[in-house]
């Protein structure tokens, strides 16, 4: 079931204000996407945590409507440097 | 039946390494149950492997149990890692290798 991708980047940027996120249709579908969320509120969490965020703010879709999502996320590099 | 919960605990706690997965690890069912079969075979890790598709209770029981949406899933020890695209990001910075022990 298609998804837009603008649908997808506007959930995740609702959930975690301020994250830069980058959307690729993989398979140009609209049902591969790649996801890249970059935020500084992912600072200090694991990797598993970063991504329960991004899970979270697709409420519930994610494993269901959106079936393919390869995700990566991370913390801006200047924050990564200071931790 | 026991609760799934109980179920899961007891595959987690009693196996090292396990993989929560569609198929089998000859046959994945899906792309992404398949990429982390590759990743622990590259790795040459001795893992068991779950099939989520032959007991729906399991399948949406390591959801909630996860608080993770999607299969497949990898716990080492116990503890919950990730999933295919955290596999392969560990894998790639070396983690994963440290993470189950296994010489490349």
């Amino acid at each position: 079931m298609p998804m837009p991708a603008s649908e997808i980047e506007a959930l995740i940027k609702a959930a975690i204000p301020g994250a830069e996120v980058t959307i690729r249709d993989l398979a140009g579908d609209g049902d591969h996407y790649a996801a890249r969320v970059v935020s500084g509120s992912f600072a200090g969490l694991s990797r598993v945590r970063q991504h329960q965020a991004v899970y979270s703010a697709l409420g519930g879709r994610m494993g269901g409507e959106l079936h393919a999502l390869q995700l990566e996320t991370a913390v801006p590099s200047q924050l990564e440097s200071e931790q | 039946m026991t609760d799934p919960a109980n179920r899961i605990a007891d595959i987690v706690k009693s196996n090292d390494i396990v993989l929560f997965m569609k198929g089998t690890a000859l046959f994945p069912q899906c792309g992404f149950s398949g990429r982390a079969i590759a990743i622990l075979d590259r790795l040459g890790a001795k893992y068991e492997t779950i099939d989520v598709l032959q007991d729906p209770d399991i399948r949406q029981g390591i959801k909630s149990y996860s608080d993770w949406p999607t299969i497949p899933q990898l716990y080492v020890r116990g503890e919950f890692v990730g999933g295919s695209d955290i596999m392969m990001e560990m894998y790639e910075n070396g983690e994963l290798q440290q993470l189950v022990g296994a010489e490349a």
